[in-house]
C-alpha cells in the first residue's frame, strides 16, 4: 500500500459515552480513493469509530473522544479546529434514510450548499443538483420531478438521495454507517456498484455488519470487537487468510 | 430423556394454545360487541362538543335579538357605542380585539420561538427541565394578577421608559402619536403577549424536542453550525406544531378578559395611536354587564359575545387555510 497516500490517519484514538469506555487505543489509516469496510458485531465501537472521523461522536450529550485523527496530516481534533468545517469535508451518509421531510428532491440536495453563509446562482445550484443525483446514481428516476417531496421516494432511493445530498458539498471523505441495513437487496446492490463507481473520486469508510457486502465492495477491512481494533488488511487477505482467531471466529460465523 | 421432556413441552403449549383459541372463539361475539359500545360512546362524546357549540351560539343569538332587530348588519360597522342614548355598534371592539391580539402575537411569538429553541436546542437537560417549569408556571398566574402587576408596575414602566423611544424613533408614524399614558392599547397588548408566551413556548419546545435526532445529525454532517441546524432541520419539521401553538397563543389573546379590562383603558374610540386607550369585546362585556340596565345594552352586549366568538372561528379557519395552503404550495404538484 506504499503507493497510496494515506488520507486519514487515525492515531491512538479513545472514545467514551459519559464513564462507558466504547474505543481503545485505535490506531489505522484509511487510504485515498480506497474503500474501507469496518465489520464487527453489534456495540463492537463500529459506528462510534466513523462516528469520530468527522466528529459527529461529540454531538450526543456525554459523549467524547481524544487522541488524534489526521486528514492530510491535519489533527482534526486540534485546539483550533472548528468541527463543521471537519464535516463540510468529511460527509456521512446514515443507517436510516434521513431526507429532509419539507424539502423537495432538489432541495434537499442543494441543503447543504447555501450553508455557512456561502450563495451561489441559480444555475451553478441547479448544475451541482444534476451533478451529484448522477453521481450517487439517482438522476434517471427523479428527473422528471425535483419539485417533489424527497421524502415521496423508495427507501432505496431515499438513501441516494442522502448520498446525493452529502456528495453536493464536495466532501474528500465519504463515511457511511450502515448505508443498508434499512435496505432491501436490490436497493442494497444499487448502493454497493455506487461505492465502486464513487472510489474514483472519494476516500470512502463503510461501516457493515453484512461481511458478504465488506468482502464484494472494500480494499480493505477492519475487524472490530468489544472497542479494540483487532486486526485491519487487505480484505482478501483478512476474509481468506486471518491473521487473529478472533477475525476468524467471527468470519467463520461461530460468533457475532 | 430429553427427548420425552421436549415432547412433553410441546404438548402442554399445544394444550395451552388450544384453551386460548376455544377463549377467543367465545369472547369474539363479546369483543366485538365491546368495540361498537366503544366506537359509538366515542362518537357520541365527539358530537357533544359540537352540540356544545351550537347551543353555544344559538343561545347568543336568541339573547341578542332585540340588538339585532334594532341594528341589523350596522351592529359590526358602527363606530357609536353610547349606553345613555342606547346606540351601540361593535367597530370599535372588534378593531381593539384584533389589534391587541395581532399586537401581541409580533411580540409574543419570537419571543416565544426563543425560549422554545433555548430549552430544547441550547440548554443542559438539568437547566431544560427546571426552566420549563418555571415557564409552564407563568401560565397558571390568575390573569387579575396580571392586570394589578400591569396597572403598577408594567404601564407606569411603558409609560417612563418604551414609550418616550418609541414616540422619539416612530413618531412619525401614526402608532405613537398623542398623550404617553400608562394604560392602553400598547399596555394590553403587551400584558398578553408575557400571558401568552407560556402557552406558545410550551407547545413548541414539545414540537421541537420531538424533532428526530437524526434529523439534527443529517444536517450537522453536511457542515451546518448550530443556528443552521435549527433553520433546516428543526424548524422545517416543526413548522405545522408551531402553527398550532401560535393558533393557540391568538385564542387565548381574542379572549382575554380581565387582565385586559384593567390596562386597556376602556375607550370607544378608534385610534391608529397604540398610547390610545381602546377596548375589547371582552373588555367592554366585563366592565359593562353587571350595570346594564336597558334591555338594548344587555343584549347588544351578549351581542359582542357572539360576535367574538365568530371572530375567533374565523381567525382560526384563516390561519388554517393559509397553513395548508403554505404546505401544499411548498411542492410542485403537491403529493
Amino acid at each position: 500500500m506504499a503507493d497510496t497516500a494515506e488520507k486519514l490517519i487515525v492515531k491512538k484514538l479513545n472514545a467514551y459515552f459519559n464513564k462507558h469506555h466504547a474505543l481503545h487505543d485505535v490506531t489505522l489509516s484509511f487510504a485515498d480513493k480506497r474503500v474501507a469496510a469496518i465489520i464487527g458485531p453489534s456495540g463492537c465501537g463500529k459506528s462510534t469509530l466513523v462516528r469520530c472521523l468527522n466528529r459527529m461522536h461529540e454531538v450526543v450529550p456525554g459523549a467524547r473522544a481524544n487522541g488524534e485523527v489526521l486528514l492530510d496530516g491535519e489533527n482534526i481534533y486540534g485546539d483550533d479546529i472548528d468541527p463543521v468545517q471537519v464535516r463540510r469535508r468529511i460527509g456521512m451518509v446514515f443507517q436510516k434514510p434521513t431526507p429532509f421531510p419539507t424539502m423537495s428532491i432538489e432541495d434537499n440536495v442543494a441543503a447543504g450548499l447555501t450553508l455557512n453563509g456561502a450563495s451561489i446562482s441559480r444555475a451553478e445550484r441547479d448544475q451541482i443538483v444534476e451533478r451529484s443525483l448522477r453521481q450517487a446514481a439517482l438522476w434517471e428516476e427523479v428527473k422528471d420531478r425535483l419539485r417533489r417531496p424527497g421524502a415521496s421516494l423508495s427507501g432505496g432511493q431515499q438513501q441516494r438521495l442522502c448520498v446525493a445530498r452529502a456528495l453536493a458539498v464536495k466532501p474528500e471523505v465519504l463515511l457511511m454507517d450502515e448505508p443498508c441495513s434499512a435496505l432491501d437487496p436490490i436497493s442494497t446492490a444499487r448502493i454497493e456498484e455506487l461505492l465502486l463507481e464513487l472510489k474514483a473520486e472519494f476516500t470512502i469508510v463503510i461501516v457493515t455488519h453484512n461481511m458478504q457486502q465488506a468482502a464484494r465492495c472494500s480494499d480493505m477491512t477492519a475487524f472490530m470487537y468489544t472497542g479494540n481494533l483487532i486486526e485491519y488488511g487487505e480484505t482478501k487477505q483478512i476474509f481468506t487468510n486471518p491473521t487473529r482467531r478472533e477475525t476468524e471466529d467471527y468470519i467463520t460465523g461461530r460468533f457475532g | 430423556m430429553r427427548e420425552a421432556r421436549l415432547a412433553d413441552l410441546e404438548s402442554s403449549v399445544a394444550e395451552k394454545l388450544a384453551v386460548v383459541k376455544r377463549e377467543r372463539a367465545t369472547h369474539a361475539g363479546a369483543r366485538l360487541f365491546g368495540d361498537r359500545v366503544f366506537n359509538i360512546t366515542t362518537f357520541l362524546l365527539a358530537l357533544l362538543i359540537l352540540v356544545l357549540l351550537l347551543g353555544l351560539a344559538i343561545a347568543l343569538i336568541y339573547d341578542s335579538l332585540p340588538a339585532i332587530k334594532q341594528f341589523g348588519f350596522s351592529f359590526v360597522i358602527s363606530r357609536e357605542w353610547d349606553p345613555v342614548s342606547d346606540e351601540y355598534g361593535a367597530l370599535p371592539f372588534i378593531y381593539g380585539t384584533f389589534v391587541s391580539s395581532m399586537l401581541a402575537l409580533l411580540i409574543a411569538v419570537p419571543l416565544s420561538l426563543g425560549v422554545a429553541l433555548c430549552l430544547s436546542e441550547m440548554a443542559p437537560d438539568w437547566l431544560s427541565m427546571r426552566l420549563g417549569f418555571l415557564v409552564d408556571l407563568l401560565a397558571a398566574i390568575p390573569s387579575v394578577v396580571y392586570g394589578l402587576w400591569a396597572i403598577f408596575v408594567m404601564g407606569p414602566w411603558l409609560r417612563d421608559h418604551v414609550e418616550p423611544l418609541l414616540q422619539f424613533g416612530l413618531g412619525w408614524t401614526p402608532f405613537f402619536t398623542g398623550p404617553k399614558i400608562a394604560v392602553g392599547m400598547l399596555s394590553a397588548a403587551v400584558i398578553l403577549a408575557i400571558m401568552i408566551i407560556p402557552y406558545i413556548s410550551s407547545v413548541c419546545t414539545d414540537v421541537f424536542r420531538v424533532v428526530p435526532h437524526f434529523q439534527r445529525e443529517a444536517a450537522l454532517a453536511l457542515g451546518a453550525t448550530k443556528w443552521e441546524t435549527v433553520k433546516t432541520a428543526v424548524i422545517p419539521y416543526g413548522f405545522t406544531g408551531v402553527i398550532g401553538a401560535v393558533i393557540l397563543g391568538l385564542g387565548r389573546a381574542l379572549g382575554e378578559t380581565i387582565a385586559v379590562a384593567m390596562i386597556i383603558g376602556n375607550s370607544s374610540e378608534i385610534s391608529l395611536s397604540l398610547f390610545h386607550p381602546s377596548a375589547t369585546l371582552a373588555s367592554v362585556i366585563a366592565n359593562e354587564f353587571a350595570e346594564a340596565t336597558s334591555d338594548l345594552h344587555v343584549a347588544a352586549l351578549v351581542e359582542l359575545g357572539f360576535v367574538l366568538l365568530v371572530l375567533g372561528i374565523v381567525l382560526n379557519v384563516v390561519a388554517r387555510a393559509l397553513v395548508l395552503g403554505v404546505s401544499a404550495r411548498r411542492f410542485e404538484g403537491g403529493d
